[in-house]
């Protein structure tokens, strides 16, 4: 039995203080990424979590310049992306996706200048990677009060939100006939949707933070069509995805010669892809067609 | 700037514009610029894979970008479309992460090929450009009427099975990658795509007149942005996101302006 245990748990994974950071800060993360992202599928606003997240790395890169947590980069950048793309109309449907590019091609070029700039500063490109691809094995201790701030904060406010907001996003036309105001609660949601994207950039780097946000609440939403289960599943979906990818990334040093650990984030957003296409094969049975599948 | 060794750059700089207009216009036409996004920006892990083992850079771009559009193609057919680009565009990323944590020395390169670099087109990056490009735009002529048709109005568009054509306009994106990523980068070429042909349709509604404007807007983009790029040193991909936002702003201020003009 040991023996089985130590082939899939190598010796030393719970002891590794990294490790034991990595997972707190990690579900953490994924918690809170998986409640949103349920609401982004719902609205079909994958895209603009998507661009959120690539816009992140100009603040991630911002953050490296000016020495202060890159959390708070991410945050900002995110959120004020995310003011932009509120101002040029991304509440209406048509030309949707069209106004989310152009703010995310402008956001994404000042990456590229913020982080060209990062990789002269210093002569190494290990900020860039970072940044992009995320290390989550390298965060410390210092940024869980803020992850922890920071998440709280989006559950609050969704939690405050949770009726009008469901309801806005499965009909908008519903709810405002019954006095929600839309365009507030999207706002507002869309302001959630930057920090939790710019969470999740944390954890597995900012082009990648769209895998926590969208594959979990997707695959639920593929195996529930409750609201509420759903999100109780895309959590729990997303908190096992990151467990699972860690716990690979930390046996992968010893699976090659040269002993060198895969990248974490790799292990996490594979996990989630496989995680929707075998819910993909359950979904057909309970499919109620009420608007709610993925 | 004009040197031996920038022709190259001016030449495919020059081919690139073309084809990223000339696609992007359907792009728009179609409303999908997240699949534009992220096919090319997928297709990163094949530059990064190809240098894994040492072949031709836009061998991996072209496998990759292909695979991202199939795969983006079939999930999309079962699932929410959205989601499935997301989820094959992250993939695609963490399998790049994955070959970039292979290979210690490529470092210094991931930025060049994510934001684009002007000295990084050698000459046998010349003629399977320049074969890309043929091909593109004899792709483009054919499946010009049925695209366009399907774009405008998918319901007169009978005949045709619009999971092939869909496809069809799939496939084409990734050949474009294919041949544009080594200037711009995996991550700003949609921006060229999409925000030149989005401004062209600011100031007319006639596709053959909007198509060679979204073309003409491209090419000063991209001059510029070499130009510029050379001058300071600054990644290509910088100048071409915010020119292309630029582009796309005069557009939509010109269309308020003409319609403020028309009301009063």
């Amino acid at each position: 039995m040991s023996h089985v245990l130590h082939a899939l748990i190598e010796p030393g994974f719970f002891s590794s203080s990294p490790v034991r950071l990595a997972l707190a800060i990690g579900g953490l993360v994924a918690i809170v990424a998986a409640v949103v992202g349920v609401f982004t599928v719902i609205r079909g606003q994958a895209f603009a979590g998507e661009a959120l997240g690539d816009i992140g790395a100009s603040g991630g890169a911002s953050a490296y310049l000016a020495g202060v947590p890159a959390l708070l980069g991410f945050v900002g950048f995110s959120v004020a992306a995310a003011g932009a793309m509120e101002l040029i109309g991304i509440q209406r449907v048509r030309g949707r996706d069209l106004a989310t590019g152009i703010v995310l091609g402008a956001g994404f070029g000042i990456a590229a200048l913020l982080l060209y700039l990062g990789t002269t500063y210093d002569n190494t490109s290990g900020a860039t990677v970072t940044i992009l691809f995320g290390a989550i094995f390298d965060l410390t201790s210092s940024e869980l009060p803020l992850v922890l701030g920071f998440g709280l904060l989006v559950l609050a406010t969704l939690t405050a939100l949770y009726r009008p907001l469901m309801l806005a996003s499965i009909s908008p036309e519903l709810a405002a006939a019954r006095g929600v105001p839309v365009r507030l609660v999207g706002a507002a949601y869309l302001i959630s949707m930057a920090i939790a994207v710019a969470l999740s950039a944390v954890t597995i780097g900012a082009i990648l933070s769209t895998a926590l946000l969208v594959g979990p609440a997707a695959a639920a939403l593929r195996l529930t069509t409750r609201p509420g289960r759903a999100i109780a599943t895309a959590a729990a979906i997303g908190v096992a995805s990151t467990w699972l990818g860690v716990l690979l990334a930390y046996d992968s040093y010893d699976w090659t010669a040269s002993h060198k650990a895969w990248p974490p984030s790799f292990f996490i957003v594979t996990v989630v892809l496989a995680v929707y296409l075998v819910a993909g094969r359950f979904c057909q049975s309970g499919r109620r067609g009420r608007g709610l599948s993925a | 700037m004009f040197s031996g060794f920038m022709v190259n750059a001016w030449i495919v700089a020059t081919l690139v514009a073309i084809v990223g207009a000339a696609v992007g216009f359907f792009v728009v036409m179609r409303g999908s610029a997240f699949v534009a996004h992220a096919v090319p920006n997928g297709s990163f892990a094949g530059a990064a894979g190809a240098s894994l083992i040492g072949v031709n850079a836009i061998l991996g771009l072209g496998v990759f970008s292909v695979a991202g559009a199939l795969g983006i193609g079939l999930l999309g057919r079962r699932g929410r479309h959205d989601v499935a680009t997301a989820l094959t565009l992250v993939f695609m990323l963490g399998l790049g992460a994955l070959f970039l944590s292979f290979n210690t020395e490529y470092g210094p390169q991931v930025y060049s090929l994510l934001f684009g670099e002007v000295l990084g087109i050698s000459n046998n990056q010349l003629w399977p450009t320049l074969a890309l490009t043929l091909v593109c735009l004899t792709a483009l002529a054919m499946l010009w009427r049925p695209l366009l048709l399907a774009s405008v109005m998918p319901s007169s568009a009978r005949g045709l099975d619009p999971f092939k054509l869909e496809l069809c306009f799939l496939l084409l994106v990734a050949l474009a990658t294919a041949m544009t990523v080594p200037v711009v980068g995996t991550a700003l070429i949609f921006s060229l795509m999409i925000g030149p042909a989005a401004a062209a349709r600011a100031f007319t509604v006639r596709p053959h007149i909007a198509l060679a404007l979204a073309v003409a807007i491209a090419l000063v983009i991209v001059w510029t942005a070499i130009a510029s790029s050379y001058a300071s040193n600054w990644p290509v991909g910088f100048f071409v996101g915010v020119l292309s936002a630029s582009a796309y702003t005069v557009g939509r201020v010109w269309s308020w302006s003409r319609r403020r003009g028309a009301l009063s």
